[in-house]
């Protein structure tokens, strides 16, 4: 086991390298002058020259990376062009945004789709078997930011049921503590905030968390209709065991493995959801920041945006890995 | 996508009297698949619609006429018009040929490109494997929209950047898909009948080992073609695809979202006609994977 965590993390030098490799590029390789794409044709002389010394760009290129690499290495994110504010500073208020977020969707995702996919597979060919795997396969096939936008459309806009954008009403604030406003509503006991702050992740969590949902119920299904062939379920229906304890015992504990392996893989279509999702429901994560120095030709925001989520998404697989290899001793890498 | 070992639970084919080649038993069992055979509809309809646009509606896909602007669905405009007062229908019809367009190319560029990186790092193997697996590695530590948003922004907004952008991070799942498949086929007999007749690699790798990876690359190919179709359309969507006044489906909904409250149907029309190209292209997809490869039937 041990061994297999020192491979793992060997494994990652030459990922993270390449990761850091394609970021650089972000401003480094703009063809053209960097300097001129990022400040605009009515720059003056002065304001370009000084970028290009900060960024180095008068260097040569194995230079410049260098001290990109260097920066990046002291937890120097560059600044933001629009806010002149440091990145590492800025980012940290996003990043806790984006999880929770994430975590949201990921919740909405495995209980649904575990549940709709036991259900499915407990009543094969029944109408709810038939209807699930549509809504699944209907799931799959639309864009995030549609969904979220018929979300608004019928939620928001007819019914008036749930708030559209944001993650709490702007009139009640919510107190800051980690930045994940349902544990800090309920660490000051803060119920009527709490409320209000679950209201706001509801419909961007439903539109995120939608593919995975999708993707885990199929994969439930699947795994729950090969192992309810087994003898031992056999023997415990013989026994008289009541179907309830079958299912949720007996059996899903054997079909969890496949189940886990694609919510593992579903964590990174999360985070690139959320650039979409976030740009829908207004939601200050990672994404929106991203997406906003887009527009903006903030480079260097666009730069270390992809970098951090990067980088989450790599430790998020990391563990995922390890967590594997501890269940299932016989998954060892090669 | 995923890599896990399956196992074939699929029973023996039904007994056939007929000559039997691969290719024919498996359109026999694509055939039996209803669900395959609307996907497979849904796809020829929307290529049907998209070449023959210009004869489905008299309309030009750019045509401005501020004074009908953001009319509600009617006799004259099917799925109403948007904000410069451009039929909507006319703008979807035209938008399957854009969609269409990306999602086919680029999806033959990461086969092109993933197969022959799969084939030479299965078959040499040592460094070479190395160096090729590494690079698929950092391919796949982006969240793929993330790292389509990178190389977008390194080659500039626009819809061939975004199709090159697309076929980039989809390189690995073909060459994955590839070097397995060579790593296994290698190992078969007639493969090493081949190297003892003194047979070229060159020609071992294209008349033997490519022939017998084609199944898997069409299965995945298709079921590619609906992702390419939603990134495309993300890209659209973000201002680092197609641009205005092109009637990109993922375009045409960033541009009208601010006018959902008020005129819904410019953003439902754009985002059922994803929704249902894709449904297609996954319909039948999955419909393929059963037929041709029974392997990887889960």
């Amino acid at each position: 086991m041990f061994s297999y965590i020192i491979r793992r993390l060997l494994h990652l030098i030459p990922v993270l390298i390449g990761m850091s490799l394609v970021v650089f590029a972000i401003i480094h390789a703009i063809p053209g002058d960097p300097a001129l794409m990022i400040l605009g044709e009515h720059a003056t002389p002065g304001a370009l020259e000084a970028l290009r010394a900060k960024l180095h760009l008068n260097e040569p290129l194995y230079q410049q990376y260098f001290y990109y690499m260097l920066d990046i290495l002291q937890g120097d994110l560059g600044e933001s062009l629009r806010t002149k504010q440091a990145i590492s500073l800025e980012i940290g208020a996003y990043l806790t945004a984006t999880i929770e977020l994430a975590i949201a969707a990921l919740i909405f995702a495995i209980v649904v789709g575990v549940n709709a996919g036991i259900i499915a597979a407990w009543k094969r060919a029944s109408w709810f078997d038939y209807i699930a795997m549509l809504v699944a396969l209907v799931g799959v096939s639309m864009p995030v930011f549609w969904l979220g936008l018929m979300e608004q459309w019928v939620f928001v806009d007819k019914l008036d049921l749930l708030p559209s954008t944001g993650r709490f009403n702007p009139r009640e604030p919510v107190d800051g503590i980690t930045g994940f406003y349902v544990l800090d509503t309920i660490l000051s006991g803060n119920w009527a905030g709490l409320k209000d702050v679950v209201l706001h992740l509801i419909l961007p969590s439903i539109a995120l968390g939608t593919i995975p949902m999708a993707i885990i119920a199929r994969m439930t299904r699947s795994s729950m209709l090969e192992v309810m062939k087994s003898d031992y379920i056999r023997t415990a229906r013989a026994k008289g065991l009541r179907e309830f304890w079958v299912i949720y015992k007996h059996a899903l504990r054997n079909a969890f493995a496949p189940v886990l392996t694609v919510i593992g893989l579903q964590l990174g279509s999360l985070l690139g959801g959320a650039i979409l999702t976030e740009t829908i429901f207004g939601w200050p994560g990672v994404g929106r920041y991203i997406n906003d120095a887009i527009a903006f030709r903030d480079y260097p925001v666009v730069q270390s945006g992809v970098l951090v989520i990067a980088f989450l998404f790599v430790m998020i697989n990391l563990v995922v890995d390890i967590l594997y290899a501890y269940i299932d001793p016989r998954i060892q890498y090669k | 996508m995923q890599s896990t070992a399956q196992v074939n639970t699929q029973a023996a084919g039904p007994v056939r009297t007929r000559q039997s080649s691969p290719w024919r038993d498996a359109w026999y069992r694509l055939k039996k698949q209803k669900t395959a055979l609307i996907g497979l509809f849904v796809i020829i309809f929307f290529i049907v619609v998209g070449l023959l646009a210009p004869v489905i509606t008299s309309q030009p896909w750019d045509g401005q006429n501020l004074a009908d602007k953001l009319k509600p669905p009617s006799a004259q405009h099917w799925f109403g018009t948007d904000d410069l007062g451009r039929d909507i229908f006319t703008r979807v019809i035209y938008g399957a040929r854009i969609s269409l367009w990306v999602g086919f190319f680029s999806v033959v560029g990461s086969i092109v490109i993933g197969t022959s990186m799969g084939l030479v790092a299965g078959y040499y193997g040592r460094w070479v494997d190395t160096i090729i697996s590494r690079l698929f590695d950092i391919i796949l530590a982006f969240p793929s929209i993330l790292l389509a948003i990178a190389i977008v922004t390194i080659l500039g907004p626009g819809l061939s950047n975004a199709l090159i952008a697309i076929a980039v991070i989809n390189v690995p799942t073909y060459g994955r898909l590839v070097r397995s498949r060579v790593l296994s086929i290698k190992e078969e007999e007639y493969v090493t009948a081949a190297k003892v007749l003194g047979m070229s690699h060159a020609r071992i790798l294209f008349s033997h080992i490519l022939p017998n990876s084609m199944a898997p690359i069409i299965v995945q190919g298709t079921l590619g073609v609906a992702t390419a179709v939603l990134e495309a359309a993300a890209l659209g969507f973000l201002g680092l695809g197609a641009q205005a006044p092109q009637p990109e489906w993922g375009k045409m909904i960033a541009d009208s979202r601010q006018y959902i409250t008020a005129a819904y149907w410019t953003v439902l029309f754009p985002g059922l006609a994803i929704m249902l190209t894709v449904l297609g292209f996954n319909l039948f997809g999955d419909g393929l994977r059963d037929a041709l490869d029974p392997k990887m039937k889960q």
